[in-house]
């Protein structure tokens, strides 16, 4: 299991556990929209869809880039699946190296047990 | 949080908490002059830092774990292919804390804190690993896996050595 208990791993779930917000990524994924373009495909206030972008922008799903008056989303920069992989990763080797370790303190307890014994004798 | 849960005091958290930085937390049942130990010496360092899973075969590890002093690795199957991991370390207080440089990485080298506390007998650690780059840490995350090797042959001997002594 993937340990991720950071703010930003947060802000990501937080981001995906809506449905509308979801579905903006599915849309953006298949290619770059503008805010009203959004608003317009799932019905609902300018107001409303950028408060939806903006979670998604703060979690780094979306990034938004202002030419003139329009407000372009795209997908991006974060992906979650890389993202994942990576701590998983980083996480594989040292808990291969930490269990490894406790292996080594058991024995220098031992050691330690075994020299305190001698010394009472 | 309940302690005396083995498999759940001796988890790994690992924590991504900025874009140039990973924390990574282990409790080990034993005091931190032992862990430290662990670290600091050659001998016993190198049980350890390099298990038989990241099928890695380390060469050498000259170590001078002191405020100022340095440490190099090497890693490779045969003399002709190696590579090594070197640096210095910035502080050490033993038993309590060992920050140093990662510097095979040229500018793009992190710098590793390792604090430990002790508290009833166990240790607490915490590692922090700061990169210079967002790209320097995505880059970390797949050298571990980059630098596998295939050969098992000189970790299996040590650890035969170990067993047998």
């Amino acid at each position: 299991m993937v340990q991720h208990n950071s703010a930003h791993f947060s802000a990501t779930f937080a981001a995906l556990a809506d449905a509308t917000r979801r579905g903006v990524l599915e849309r953006l994924a298949r290619g770059d929209a503008s805010i009203t373009d959004l608003a317009d495909t799932f019905d609902m206030t300018l107001t409303g869809m950028k408060k939806h972008v903006g979670v998604l922008e703060q979690a780094g799903l979306v990034s938004t880039e202002k030419v003139g008056r329009v407000r372009t989303c795209r997908i991006g920069p974060c992906r979650l699946e890389e993202e994942m992989a990576w701590i998983a990763r980083y996480r594989q080797v040292w808990d291969a190296r930490f269990a490894a370790l406790d292996d080594v303190l058991e024995d220098l307890k031992r050691q330690e047990q075994a020299r305190g014994r001698k010394q009472r004798k | 949080m309940v302690a005396n849960n083995a498999s759940e005091s001796r988890r790994t958290t690992v924590e991504k908490t900025s874009d140039r930085e990973v924390v990574v937390t282990r409790t080990f049942d034993a005091p931190a002059r032992l862990v430290f130990q662990a670290w600091s010496n050659p001998d016993l360092f190198r049980k350890w830092w390099v298990p038989r899973s990241m099928g890695m075969t380390l060469r050498s590890c000259e170590m001078d774990v002191r405020t100022g002093g340095s440490y190099r690795l090497v890693f490779g199957e045969d003399a002709a292919n190696t590579f090594a991991f070197f640096g210095t370390y910035l502080e050490v207080v033993p038993g309590q804390r060992i920050v140093w440089t990662n510097e095979e990485g040229g500018d793009a080298g992190s710098i590793t804190t390792v604090t430990m506390e002790e508290r009833d007998g166990k240790t607490l650690l915490v590692m922090r690993e700061v990169y210079p780059t967002r790209e320097a840490l995505d880059e970390a995350g797949t050298g571990a896996q980059d630098a596998t090797h295939e050969t098992f042959a000189q970790l299996d001997a040590l650890l035969a050595e170990l067993a047998a002594g």
